[in-house]
């Protein structure tokens, strides 16, 4: 019965008038036209906009002049000192965090993966900090870690352990938003854990009956066929530190002496608070080609590691 | 044999000893954000820490809350929320029907494009975006927070923007049968029917999903409002507590009933809806 029912439409489709054609055509482009227009309005134009003032002086204040390539020459040339610290800081800030963030979110979905009772309240327990407002998330940190006052020095302290001046310290402050950004890494986790429990079970019987263990389970089942996970969490979250700046914004503003000068933190202070708006447009067209480059790089180097299944 | 049975329980027994006990650090935060909001400042400071306040100093919220309009905020922040969930929704479900449900030459290549934009820093468009906004002159309106919503454009470029909520309801609109459509529009129902009665009411949890990302990322967007409103009394809970942050830095009992009062709806929202979130997250996650 269903069957019949389902060749109706099909034989339908078969006499397509070019005018339905047309008709599709514009009913497509009208539904898709809010995403088009605003894909047009606040993306597209303004990367042209932004890639023509970046060749200018335009400010809030000063009449604007095209200066050619004043703004990209004073960065690279380091006239302007901050624009290496700032580059600086944030590849010290990836290089510790996307691998801290990653692993960490990995092993904590591979053991709720083991039928513990319970895992779908830890589930929600390891994903709240992830939903609380940035400003707040500071404010608690700043609180934990304070220097004098907090509980994080007690509980050192307590334990015999060395007390640090954490966001406070020049070389301790990128660690501390490393900690800070692995209590809200929960998002990873959660993707990690969906991709593990894809997983079909009939790999690990297949596992069971050649003798392998958990550890040769996990590693030559869960993660090779979950490396295509692990690949989207990778760029992503490399994608989303390279831009981090809400710490740096609330906490520390970028200091102490610099040392926590993140670059759209760099980008944010040379446009809204110096009103160097063309340069700030060329400091960030120097962040989309870095945010490119290092995408393009994962991209090329995936053939190496990562299982794609039968589509390739 | 039975060696192996019971280093198998041993070890059952470390990973859960290790997993709730990781979570009571999870939550260790939270609850050391809601105690402290509850102590003056002799208390806070006691040494060695005190973990349960005495007496309970419930007139920190009030001092909290009366320092700053925060009322205030609060209307403002809704104002934002309402329009940019009602806009994201309206938008993104028709975009991704287009993309989805109806067959035209260009479709993938538009998806395509449309997509690219998470490689787009949030930066990069937001300094334009602020001097076009400036030039036409809606800046310290609400205007450039709420109407990129109604074309699909949310606040962040990752979980919960624009393009992850049409990416998200295509791939929930694709997984509906399409005999469905095919059935109505032989009985002469056209593509704006199919949409509003067959497709959003099957489509309720995705919606619901994109709705609460939507809600949360609004609602806690701090650098949108920071950079378009520079009038006070536009300004939202996050600008609030950012102000609040500056003007009462040492006053830690008071910065966390503030802070407090901000996440509690969001702890609520999240409880309240976390299966749509966790799901959200994962199919998308997974078919990226």
């Amino acid at each position: 019965m269903s069957g019949i029912r389902s060749q109706i439409p099909s034989s339908g489709m078969k006499c397509k008038t070019i005018s339905d054609q047309r008709h599709e055509t514009a009913a497509g482009v009208l539904f898709t036209l809010p995403a088009m227009i605003g894909y047009i309005c606040f993306a597209a134009v303004p990367m042209i906009v932004s890639l023509i003032l970046s060749f200018t002086n335009y400010s809030v204040a000063r009449p604007f002049k095209f200066v050619g390539l004043h703004n990209y020459i004073r960065l690279f040339s380091g006239e302007d000192h901050f624009f290496y610290q700032a580059v600086k800081v944030t590849l010290y800030l990836t290089v510790l965090n996307v691998p801290a963030c990653i692993l960490i979110s990995l092993l904590l979905a591979l053991l709720l993966n083991n039928k513990i009772r319970g895992w779908k309240t830890l589930r929600v327990v390891y994903y709240l900090p992830t939903v609380i407002p940035q400003v707040a998330t500071s404010v608690i940190w700043m609180w934990i870690m304070s220097p004098d006052f907090g509980i994080l020095n007690y509980v050192l302290k307590l334990a015999g352990l060395p007390t640090s001046q954490w966001l406070f310290g020049e070389k301790t402050v990128i660690p501390s938003f490393v900690i800070i950004a692995v209590w809200t890494s929960g998002n990873i986790m959660t993707v990690f854990l969906a991709g593990i429990q894809d997983v079909p079970r009939s790999l690990y019987e297949a596992m069971d009956i050649d003798g392998g263990g958990t550890l040769e389970k996990t590693f030559y089942v869960t993660l090779p066929i979950i490396s295509p996970t692990i690949f989207f969490n990778l760029v992503m979250h490399t994608i989303a530190t390279l831009q981090a700046v809400l710490q740096a914004f609330v906490i520390t503003q970028g200091g102490p002496n610099n040392a926590s000068l993140l670059y759209v933190y760099y980008l944010y202070r040379e446009a809204f608070e110096f009103d160097n708006l063309g340069g700030s447009c060329a400091i960030a067209w120097v962040l989309f080609f870095g945010v490119a480059a290092v995408t393009l790089v994962f991209f090329k180097t995936s053939g190496k590691w990562v299982f794609f299944g039968g589509e390739r | 044999m039975m060696n192996k049975v019971g280093s198998k329980h041993t070890a059952r027994m470390f990973l859960y000893i290790f997993l709730y006990v990781l979570a009571i650090v999870w939550i260790f935060p939270f609850f050391w954000l809601v105690r402290s909001s509850l102590m003056d400042l002799g208390q806070i400071f006691r040494y060695p820490p005190q973990f349960i306040p005495n007496p309970f100093k419930w007139e920190n919220y009030k001092d909290a809350l009366t320092s700053l309009p925060f009322g205030r905020y609060l209307m403002n922040t809704f104002v934002i929320v309402i329009g940019s969930v009602s806009g994201m929704l309206v938008s993104t479900s028709l975009s991704a029907y287009g993309l989805s449900r109806v067959q035209w030459r260009g479709r993938e290549v538009v998806f395509a494009i449309i997509m690219t934009s998470v490689m787009l820093p949030y930066f990069a468009t937001l300094i334009p975006n602020f001097i076009i906004w400036k030039t036409i002159g809606l800046t310290n309106t609400y205007v450039p927070l709420v109407l990129p919503a109604w074309f699909g454009v949310g606040t962040s470029s990752v979980f919960g923007g624009g393009m992850f909520n049409i990416f998200l309801l295509r791939q929930f609109f694709r997984s509906i049968p399409r005999e469905l459509d095919e059935a109505a529009i032989v009985d002469g129902a056209g593509h704006l029917q199919v949409f509003a009665k067959i497709i959003l009411p099957l489509s309720r949890p995705a919606l619901i999903c994109v709705g609460l990302f939507t809600f949360l990322n609004t609602w806690n967007d701090f650098i949108g409002p920071l950079i378009y409103l520079n009038g006070e009394t536009k300004y939202t809970l996050q600008l609030g507590l950012r102000t609040f942050l500056g003007l009462y830095s040492a006053q830690w009992h008071l910065l966390m009933a503030a802070s407090t009062v901000v996440v509690i709806p969001v702890i609520i929202l999240f409880l309240f809806g976390q299966r749509y979130f966790i799901e959200g997250i994962a199919t998308s996650g997974l078919k990226g």
